[in-house]
């Protein structure tokens, strides 16, 4: 049974109830997932988050050890991938390096025995500007042409859900936000649904009309890119796209609007409807770039927490903004973000500072608080000038 | 110093081509030998054993014999020997190592035992010994080269190509046929020349399950006991120059598409 005429536009994907187990581990739990026809919508996890897994299962490269997927309402959970109006950019774009490019992208045209193979082939060349080569070979070609390649390959066939595997993984920074662009307009321009995996939190934010991230087998949380920047569920959320400052304790007050929370002795104030629990021990949090520095104790004022005073312990410079740790005796360490509104740092190492932030800007998670890990040593949540900064320290120790 | 080390450099080079080129150049210029029966001492220049190759009884037929045996074993063993690699290096099975092992062991094992064995087998069997015995022989022993020469291929071969095939809506005979095949084409090629090389040279083995059928390698034998005809050196030399010229072919063409691919580029 082969795909014999071209989807019409996308059509919806839902997973239910998906498990899979692998000899020794199980890598996706009881996964339930629908992202609706022509979105485009981004799966975003670290390494072994089971992200990729997922992926293959939609595509028939793997089978689900229980449960369902459905494609536009049809069951193809035990479908051949031949069977399937899905099409995969791979992350090594595996391009078939004995054909030439049009033949590469004429490939699944001439498997469905659909006709004008060649013109349609030019055609989606077009689409991604590489016409001009559609005589050479995929290994005459540059890492981010054959990107293209790779992407016009599987829109030939107007799939019903294109997927695509950390497609931008292997491009230089700069290319990657141009074919990042160019991956946004081309979804728009045919509108078909887009599945995309990735690791790289800024890719899924500025790329997918929908976030869902994945942490072992499970998806920790979903929706808009700024929904789940502003207002993360759990710590893991809260650390993976961004980074927080996140503190544990008691709820000491609770009014009709908000909560407060006991942290070192002070009431940090947290709103009700941002909280996800009202009672008990609880973790809190702020985003580094909500919360402003002061070199002098600010005047008690309602709506807003401050905390201090602390010790300003490092100072990075990343141009458009700088970041500051600061320790604040009996809370621990935390990251401030300051635009450079004036020419370099307003502090020194050494300074002694208060922060202080507006109460609205806070958000209460819904892990235990025991296990709230308050900064997750992840290479890619930190920031460049961290990651720069940890990478001339270590050269130096080892010089 | 430096003069000295390149000269004697030089001199080792030369003398080690020459050592192992004399036996080609002596069987060479000895089928333009005009001899009699026995083809020793050099009688003077002729064309005459090129013309008259067949002449001799038993040569030709054995010659074609051995080619026969060469394409079939071949051609079995090479098609089995692909499906062979593939399932080792693709496939997760029980027994998979000890399978990857037990097929190294024809290579290990000396060619007499081998010999020896297969015979035994066939004369318990009852089965007549003859071509098809040969055939069986020489399959046996060169599934294990095809293995170990297309497994290196398949290793090589990334995965997510034949996933992307069967993703582009190509059926598993589809993604076969045109995506692994013509990407281990250069493997599988070179299993078939070495296996049929290993065919065409095969005497031991041969000798033993051969009954009265006659190969090449043991035609040569057999006449060394009364005199090697010229007409062999003959054979011999075309075989040399066949696969020469079919060395020189393969490069040049090579060298002109890579010339090709370079216009393209620049």
């Amino acid at each position: 049974m082969a795909i014999a005429s071209f989807a019409e536009s996308g059509a919806d994907l839902q997973l239910t109830g998906i498990t899979k187990r692998f000899p020794g581990f199980t890598a996706i739990e009881e996964l339930d997932l629908t992202i609706p026809a022509g979105s485009f919508f981004a799966l975003l996890g670290p390494s072994g988050c089971g992200k990729t897994t997922t992926l293959r299962l939609v595509a028939g490269l793997e089978e689900p050890t229980a449960g369902q997927i459905l494609i536009g309402g049809k069951d193809v959970t035990s479908t051949k991938p031949f069977q399937r109006p899905v099409n995969t950019v791979f992350q090594s774009y595996a391009l078939f390096p004995h054909m030439t490019i049009l033949e590469n992208v004429a490939f699944g045209l001439r498997r469905r025995k659909l006709g004008d193979p060649v013109g349609k082939a030019h055609e989606a060349l077009k689409l991604v500007e590489l016409d001009h080569l559609a005589s050479r070979r995929p290994a005459q070609l540059s890492g981010g042409q054959q990107q293209r390649v790779a992407l016009a390959r599987a829109i030939v066939n107007r799939p019903a859900l294109l997927l695509l595997d950390e497609p931008l993984g292997a491009l230089d920074l700069k290319l990657r936000r141009q074919m990042q662009l160019e991956l946004k307009t081309i979804q728009t321009e045919v509108g078909l649904t887009f599945l995309h995996v990735t690791h790289d939190q800024e890719e899924a934010m500025t790329m997918a009309d929908t976030v869902a991230v994945m942490n072992k087998g499970k998806i920790e949380q979903m929706g808009a890119p700024e929904e789940l920047y502003e207002l993360p569920r759990t710590a893991f959320v809260a650390n993976f796209l961004g980074q927080s400052n996140l503190f544990t304790g008691e709820v000491v007050a609770s009014g009709p609007d908000h909560i407060a929370v006991d942290v070192a002795g002070v009431p940090i104030v947290v709103p009700r409807t941002r909280a996800q629990r009202h009672a008990g021990e609880i973790a809190i949090g702020v985003r580094p770039e909500k919360v402003s520095l002061l070199t002098s104790a600010p005047l008690p004022e309602s709506g807003r927490n401050v905390l201090g005073p602390g010790r300003v312990t490092d100072v990075s410079f990343s141009g458009v903004s700088t970041q500051y740790l600061v320790d604040v005796p009996g809370v621990g360490e935390l990251v401030v973000f300051a635009q450079n509104m004036v020419f370099g740092p307003v502090v020194q190492v050494g300074a002694s500072v208060w922060i202080s932030w507006n109460a609205d800007h806070g958000f209460g998670l819904d892990d235990d608080p025991g296990v709230v890990p308050r900064f997750v040593p992840d290479a890619s949540t930190e920031s460049i000038a961290i990651q720069r900064r940890i990478a001339l320290e270590e050269e130096l120790e080892q010089a | 110093m430096k003069f000295g080390k390149g000269l004697g450099l030089g001199i080792y080079t030369v003398l080690a081509l020459l050592f192992l080129l004399i036996p080609i150049a002596y069987t060479f210029v000895f089928s333009f030998n005009d001899a009699g029966k026995l083809n020793i001492a050099w009688q003077g220049f002729t064309f005459d054993k090129w013309l008259t190759v067949c002449s001799t009884a038993g040569l030709c037929e054995a010659f074609g014999n051995s080619i026969l045996v060469g394409l079939v074993s071949t051609v079995l063993a090479t098609a089995l020997g692909t499906l062979i690699a593939i399932a080792l290096v693709r496939y997760r099975f029980r027994a998979r190592s000890s399978i990857s092992l037990l097929l190294f062991l024809p290579m290990a094992t000396p060619e007499v035992v081998l010999g020896a064995g297969l015979a035994a087998q066939f004369l318990t069997l009852g089965t007549e010994k003859g071509l098809l015995t040969i055939i069986l022989a020489h399959t046996m022993f060169c599934i294990s080269f095809v293995v170990v020469t297309v497994k290196a291929r398949v290793a090589s071969l990334d995965p997510a190509l034949e996933e992307a095939g069967r993703d582009l809506y190509g059926s598993p005979g589809q993604v076969f046929w045109r995506i692994t095949f013509p990407l281990l084409m250069p493997g599988i090629a070179a299993a078939a020349l070495l296996s049929f090389a290993l065919s065409f040279d095969d005497f031991i083995i041969t000798n033993f399950n051969s009954g009265s059928v006659d190969t090449f390698p043991k035609f040569i034998y057999i006449a060394a006991a009364r005199g090697i005809p010229a007409q062999v050196n003959v054979i011999a030399s075309a075989v040399f120059l066949l696969a020469i010229v079919l060395v020189i072919v393969v490069q040049v063409s090579r060298a002109a598409r890579a010339k090709r691919l370079a216009r393209q580029l620049g």
